[in-house]
């Protein structure tokens, strides 16, 4: 078979053009032999994106195959566009994370709101209405120059596509650390819901097939996305401002509209969104997994500009389309749907039985390649890693207590970037639209019920990268169980979980010793906690000028409250009630916040997790919450106990006053450390004993720590903190900053 | 009976929230309405909601007032039927014609969703006649564009004609400055037509109309229209 390049214009494969798009020199010799001639431009192109990084995952999939996948909840696993877990009755949550991180330092604000689109579109496109969205930021130091202007970008680009489609964006979080300074992170969590019956998958089973474009024009934005998504940055990085999409959140609820209202007829076979590397990755792995050949005639394709090639609509990434495979003669039903909401609609080509994706334009075979080779034949590489060196262990007492006292330095830490309120953020962000948020942002985990149910899915994103930093096994562990502790905290009983692992350069072993080392942190804790993954991406080469980012496995955790009613939040809601500490205190001080922001410096091992103790004391406070003991529980977390504390006072606008340590650790040790697995539940005087009791029955260590009322927080011999004091220092960060004052 | 129906335009999304809504106050189906037909059937209430019609494109609210359903909207309005925007709603309205004034960008620049307090202005509409003047009510707001710009005249004569229905205000009552989350002119939230029977109004009530979702201050927007279409069949 000739055609292709005979038909194409004459030109040379020279090693600048492998290289500019992406390919090492082994790599387009693998191509050669598949191919067994010289390919065309557009093969050449299709090649590079499937072989990318992005889509082809070829350094983590060795280690991705050794995470858990499966359990009793899970309807699909990775592999499709989204997992999806059962809920019961009928109902299924179908969710994902996935980055735009290098779209975003280029071009914040269309960068964020693309990533929102694309992993709302992995949702819809499996059957599921998007019902809550959520996201995990990274920013560079306050002090960079680029900083401020990337938080308003982002933020403003996350909003703007959310609200306007109408999918509330109920959760995340917000670092800010210097080694994001040159490369940011925005990765977007979508949770959809879904009939079980009524799940929609990719694969393009029977030939002769219907192949149907729907959506917005093809145009030459976002050409070689996912290769420049596989690259490291430099100085240059600006000037592929022209690869960022640009998306149109009019459209996308259009479509979502359209796609949902189109299936609820039968006449889908398979769909998939066209997201990383457009029609190229589609159509490949539509046919792939159909185990068909597919054929595309690209005059067919609703082009936005005039004069586009083969190889420009093959590699587009314009938002907003979607691909289907349709059963015969269902063509005219499903266009009309599409009319009505004044989309395109387009019959692009046919499946097929030959087992090749064939691609013409204006009469000319431009690309004709063995579909399964495509879809299967990337790299794969094992590549060398070195184990991380292991940090030592930083004794309590090693650490010296505040100057000033424990309350001013629990304010200090409460106004630090670490640490202060990021309302400004989710003020930005509709987080109540659908009316079915029964948990806002702000607490351990957001609640949206089922829609016209009491069933609750509650969402939460999570990583510590100072502790994956420390130690990428522990720290990839204790990203999972922080997840799983915060949907605890709120009742609900944990599911499944998508991960983002945001790395640099895999090519550096010790960068690859840190992926190594998280993917086993995470399958560990997974496994142990029934607690499988079922989607996720990895976003490496986030490097610039050779310095990577700090390890970031980013993990989206889901759960189930069978019944809202039966819930709990972190606000103090009355008082006299006592403050009861659930799990083990070390005082535990090595990569803390206060170590950070108090001591000056950051070092040492992070908290040790303990599995074992994390799964007893999550079933106390479920047990606690179902039972109705308590409403109230706050995890603890960055900061530790004191800081638990007082965001529970912030939230509830109601005080504390903190009973004084007793025991043998380091009283800045006890309020600050930041040992894991551990809740503070806010309890009726009379509950009190019998909460200790069950702990005890289950050997957790749980102590009372304080009492609840007045509006400050007190500590023995200390001055009290009024929470108008507190109040002040935590929610004026952020604002001020972002004003420039 | 009570027959509502809710008006959904391309780029709606709180269609089904206010449906949900209706149905849970009233006990009654509402009816959505798509914006390419070119009648309502009858009813005793028009729900015009929020989201982003027409994707904000042009100006907010300003391609939906031409749809083809605007037409009927505006007879049955004219006529006597009771007309309710919430949000883009509210922006329709006013590209309509049917209140005064506009909304514009919020002087922070930034989309603002919270909860708001809102003070009730006058209980002589069809939609707060169940509220008493000078109580605190609690609603979210979520917009870009909530902004409200008239002139002085125009400003004037909507305080003199009681038509000014919700400023924002502190939890205490007091309309100040600080309370005020978009910019408005005097802390304006919601106003009304002359009949008291079109409200237009920024907050979104049906976002507050049950305990689960924090607050229940909405749902008497909407029983007080129910008392009002109740009592014109009575009376």
């Amino acid at each position: 078979m000739n055609d292709a390049t005979e038909s194409t214009v004459p030109f040379e494969v020279t090693d600048e053009l492998i290289a500019e798009h992406g390919l090492k020199p082994d790599e387009y010799t693998r191509l050669l032999e598949i191919m067994g001639r010289q390919p065309s431009l557009t093969e050449l192109g299709i090649f590079s994106v499937m072989w990318s990084e992005h889509c082809s995952y070829k350094s983590s999939r060795f280690w991705l195959k050794t995470l858990p996948t499966s359990g009793a909840c899970v309807i699909q696993g990775p592999g499709e566009n989204a997992g999806i877990v059962d809920l019961g009755e009928g109902w299924a949550a179908v969710f994902k994370m996935e980055s735009h991180n290098h779209p975003s330092y280029i071009e914040p604000y269309q960068g964020a709101a693309t990533g929102v689109g694309g992993i709302m579109r992995d949702v819809f496109t499996m059957g599921a209405r998007p019902v809550a969205n959520l996201n995990a930021l990274r920013f560079g130091d306050p002090s960079h120059p680029k900083t401020r202007h990337l938080v308003s970008g982002v933020v403003s680009g996350i909003g703007g596509y959310g609200n306007c489609v109408g999918v509330p964006t109920v959760g995340g979080e917000v670092n800010f650390d210097a080694g994001y300074n040159n490369n940011i992170l925005v990765n977007a969590m979508c949770v959809g819901l879904a009939r079980t019956d009524k799940i929609f998958y990719s694969a393009a089973k029977g030939v002769g097939l219907p192949v149907v474009y729907v959506g917005s024009k093809t145009g030459r934005d976002g050409i070689h996305g996912a290769t420049m998504a596989s690259a490291e940055f430099d100085d240059k990085s600006d000037e592929k401002r022209p690869t960022v999409q640009v998306g149109d959140p009019f459209t996308e609820k259009l479509l979502i509209e359209a796609c949902l209202e189109l299936m609820a007829s039968d006449a889908i076979i398979a769909i998939q969104d066209m997201g990383a590397a457009g029609l190229t990755s589609s159509t490949a792995e539509m046919a792939d997994k159909g185990g068909v050949g597919i054929e595309l005639n690209l005059d067919q394709v609703p082009q936005r500009e005039t004069g586009m090639t083969a190889y420009e609509m093959m590699l587009s990434e314009s938002q907003e389309r979607m691909l289907m495979i349709l059963r015969p003669g269902s063509e005219a039903a499903a266009e009309a749907v599409f009319r009505k909401w004044d989309l395109d609609f387009a019959v692009i080509g046919r499946t097929t039985d030959t087992g090749r994706m064939i691609v013409t334009h204006k009469g000319k075979v431009e690309a004709d390649i063995p579909v399964a080779t495509l879809a299967n034949s990337a790299p794969l590489y094992e590549r060398p890693w070195v184990p991380h060196e292991p940090a030592k262990v930083i004794l309590p007492q090693w650490v010296p207590p505040p100057d000033a006292g424990i309350l001013p330095c629990l304010k200090t830490l409460m106004g630090t970037p670490a640490l202060a309120s990021r309302r400004w953020v989710w003020e930005q962000y509709d987080h109540m639209v659908m009316g079915d948020t029964v948990q806002r942002p702000g607490g351990d985990a957001a609640v949206v019920r089922v829609h016209g149910t009491q069933k609750g899915i509650a969402a939460c994103c999570d990583v510590t990268p100072r502790y994956v930093a420390a130690d990428p096994e522990m720290g990839g562990k204790q990203a999972v169980v922080e997840t799983w502790r915060n949907l605890t905290a709120v009742g609900a009983d944990p599911l499944a979980v998508t991960d983002n692992l945001n790395f640099g350069n895999p090519e550096r072993p010790e960068i690859m010793g840190q992926i190594v080392g998280a993917i086993k942190g995470i399958g560990e804790a997974c496994r142990t906690l029934d607690y499988p993954v079922v989607s996720g991406n990895v976003s490496l080469y986030n490097e610039t000028n050779g310095v990577g980012i700090p390890p970031t496995p980013a993990i989206g955790g889901v759960g189930l409250i069978p019944d809202v009613q039966k819930m709990a939040s972190v606000d103090l809601k009355r008082e006299g009630e006592l403050l009861v500490l659930i799990g083990e205190e070390k005082g535990w001080l090595g990569q803390s916040l206060y170590q950070q922001h108090a001591a000056g410096k950051l070092e040492g091992a992070p908290p040790p997790v303990d599995l074992a103790a994390e799964l007893k004391a999550g079933r106390l406070v479920r047990a606690l919450i179902r039972e109705r003991v308590c409403d109230t529980v706050h995890d603890c977390s960055d900061g530790g106990l004191l800081v638990a504390v007082a965001e529970m006072a912030l939230a509830g606008d109601m005080g504390a006053e903190l009973f004084v340590y007793e025991g043998k650790l380091p009283g800045h040790s006890v309020w600050f450390g930041e040992d894991q697995g551990r809740y503070v539940v806010s309890v009726a005087p009379a509950a009190a004993e019998e909460v200790l009791g069950r702990a005890r029955l289950l050997e957790l260590p749980a102590r009372i720590v304080g009492r609840t009322g007045g509006a400050s927080l007190t500590l023995a011999v200390e001055a009290s903190l009024p929470l108008s004091e507190l109040r002040m220092a935590h929610d004026s960060w952020l604002p001020n900053y972002m004003a420039g004052v | 009976m009570i027959r509502s129906a809710v008006i959904v335009f391309p780029g709606s999304n709180c269609d089904r929230d206010v449906k949900v809504a209706l149905e849970a106050i009233t006990g009654f189906p509402a009816r959505m309405v798509w914006h390419g037909e070119s009648e309502i059937p009858a009813c005793d209430l028009i729900v015009l909601p929020g989201g982003f019609s027409y994707g904000d494109y042009l100006r907010c609210g300003a391609m939906a007032a031409h749809s083809p359903i605007m037409r009927d909207v505006v007879a049955k309005a004219k006529a006597g039927t009771p007309l309710l925007g919430i949000c883009n709603g509210f922006q329709i309205l006013l590209e309509t014609g049917l209140l005064p004034g506009a909304l514009m960008r919020n002087a922070s620049l930034r989309f603002i969703c919270r909860d708001a307090f809102l003070r009730c202005e006058t209980k002589d509409t069809f939609f707060t006649r169940c509220n008493r003047v000078g109580e605190v009510l609690r609603m979210p707001v979520a917009h870009h564009d909530g902004n409200y710009f008239a002139d002085e005249d125009t400003l004037d004569r909507l305080e003199e004609d009681g038509r000014v229905v919700f400023r924002y205000c502190d939890a205490d009552g007091a309309v100040t400055e600080a309370a005020n989350p978009n910019g408005s002119q005097r802390n304006i939230a919601g106003i009304t037509d002359s009949t008291g029977r079109i409200l237009g109004l920024m907050p979104h009530p049906e976002r507050l109309f049950e305990p689960q979702l924090g607050g229940t201050d909405g749902r008497r927007i909407f029983e007080s229209a129910v008392v009002s279409i109740a009592e014109a069949m009575v009376g």
